[in-house]
């Protein structure tokens, strides 16, 4: 079979890339970061205590339960107190507006560890109030209030969120349903909405994390989520590397939220995006 | 409530004085870790949006610890990690002990966390400066550094300002943190108040307050800032 001639290219020489101070840069930082990492491992491998691990890592592991118990119930707590407050802030009365304001000015302006403070040892000064109204079997216990304060917080951030989504959403959508003769709550309902939830979604996310990361301060209140038994084990222990394992559970917690709500965005916005061609 | 409010005078019997030193610590503290953190943040940036993958790689796994760990964590890593290799360093020499300040395992930490956010605000300034400024910059002979220094952090500063005053805000309230660590913060002495007084709701409901009007007072700071950086802007 005859073949074509190929011509003959002469291509120059692929020159090296030349270390540039950037790259040596680069390979200094990466080389810091692979030694860290060699003597974290070398820590656990050498430093192994089975006895030690033995009596913490269930330990550990119920308080990552406990983490995820605060996280889960708090975000889903402060979702549907959110959503009043968001409505409030749109209110065309000033009352109702005002407030709202206030309760997400005052909790997104504080510092999260003062305000479990104010719920846990507040609510102790009241017991008496408390008893009366029968609520203070609520109160009594840590977790409860700390549950308590993170969806107060969290709602005040929420509620931002979902406002911006909402303003987001341009007002040829509000008026194209309003041209259809379609009522004010099937607008929202149908029209606005579902668009308003796509614009929230990576900052909802976002939020998540923060939730992730603020719950670690209920342990300051004696509840025993991660970072309380991380701090238990580390006074009874004086031994470092609990700290370690609890930044590793932490970053795990974390990176795992990050992909799947990556991969959430990219199913839910699948219709917005154009066939490469 | 008179009487109540008699607990916040100053001098021996009130606790006005004690709060007013905490609060100064606070202030202190945020003040302190603003400029060690704005300047890792931008070398961080900088890193990341850098040609070279490894440096970016290097910059990516920095953000990815520092964003993910809970600021308590970082703040007792920081704090203990620091101690047990301060004194294992300092063994190896003498065998005096050394105790690590909490204000600079404090200042350490919140730096390191707001540091990584920084960069984050950082870089999504710098992809915000056209090309074109950096071409123009070498037209007209400048050197890399100086095209950096002249060109791009003016036009930067205003582009991040945003959010790095969000960033601010956090940090303000996450100062709080370090009253975990027995560092006498506004919090901390709020504390101490509380455990004497047996008065929380009042202590607390005050400390937050003072939060309020620290973030008030940044809020009008602020502005001051953004109307400063965007005087070039006004036509």
């Amino acid at each position: 079979m005859a073949t074509l001639d190929t011509p003959t290219v002469v291509r120059p020489d692929v020159r090296a890339r030349p270390w540039t101070v950037a790259r040596i840069a680069g390979w200094a930082w990466m080389a810091v970061w692979i030694a860290s990492a060699t003597g974290i491992c070398w820590m656990f491998v050498t430093d192994f205590d089975g006895d030690f691990f033995a009596r913490y890592a269930p330990r550990m592991l119920g308080g990552l339960v406990v983490t995820l118990q605060l996280v889960v119930l708090s975000v889903i707590l402060g979702m549907f107190l959110a959503l009043p407050v968001t409505f409030a802030r749109g209110s065309p009365n000033r009352l109702i507006g005002g407030l709202a304001f206030a309760y997400v000015y005052f909790f997104r302006g504080t510092p999260l560890l003062a305000q479990t403070f104010l719920v846990y040892y507040g609510a102790g000064q009241f017991r008496e109030q408390l008893e009366m109204v029968g609520l203070w079997w609520f109160f009594r216990e840590a977790f409860n209030c700390a549950i308590f304060t993170f969806a107060l917080n969290t709602a005040a951030y929420q509620a931002e969120i979902f406002r911006g989504a909402i303003d987001a959403v341009p007002r040829g959508q509000t008026e194209g349903g309003h041209a259809l003769g379609l009522s004010r709550m099937t607008i929202f309902r149908y029209i606005v909405a579902p668009q308003a939830m796509i614009i929230a979604l990576r900052p909802f996310g976002n939020e998540i994390i923060l939730m992730i990361k603020g719950s670690a301060i209920a342990s300051v209140i004696t509840v025993f989520d991660l970072m309380g038994e991380t701090r238990l084990a580390f006074s009874r222990s004086f031994d470092f590397q609990v700290y370690l394992w609890a930044a590793l559970l932490y970053l795990l917690m974390v990176e795992i939220l990050r992909r799947v709500w990556d991969r959430i965005e990219i199913r839910l916005t699948r219709h917005l995006k154009r066939d490469q061609d | 409530m008179g009487e109540l409010f008699s607990l916040l005078s100053y001098g021996p019997d009130g606790w006005g004085d004690e709060i007013a030193q905490g609060v100064w610590l606070t202030v202190r503290l945020a003040l302190a870790t603003l400029p060690f953190g704005l300047l890792l943040g931008l070398l961080i940036a900088l890193a990341k949006n850098s040609d070279e993958p490894i440096l970016r790689a290097a910059a990516n796994i920095y953000t990815t610890i520092f964003r993910g760990l809970p600021e308590l964590l970082t703040l007792f890593i920081v704090y203990f990690g620091g101690q047990i290799l301060l004194s294992r360093l300092i063994g190896l020499f003498t065998d005096t002990y050394v105790e690590v300040s909490g204000f600079v395992a404090g200042m350490i930490a919140l730096g390191l966390v707001f540091s990584a956010f920084a960069s984050e605000v950082f870089l999504g300034a710098l992809r915000g400066i056209p090309p074109g400024q950096y071409e123009a910059g070498s037209a007209l002979g400048l050197t890399r550094l100086k095209t950096l220094r002249l060109i791009i952090l003016p036009q930067l500063i205003r582009l991040a300002l945003p959010g790095l005053s969000n960033l601010w805000l956090v940090l303000l309230k996450d100062t709080a943190l370090v009253s975990v660590i027995a560092l006498d913060d506004l919090l901390r002495k709020t504390n101490i108040a509380v455990g004497v007084t047996k008065e929380p709701f009042f202590f607390y409901l005050i400390a937050c307050l003072i939060y309020l009007v620290l973030s008030l007072i940044s809020s009008i700071g602020i502005g001051r800032a953004r109307a400063w950086a965007e005087k070039s802007e006004v036509r």
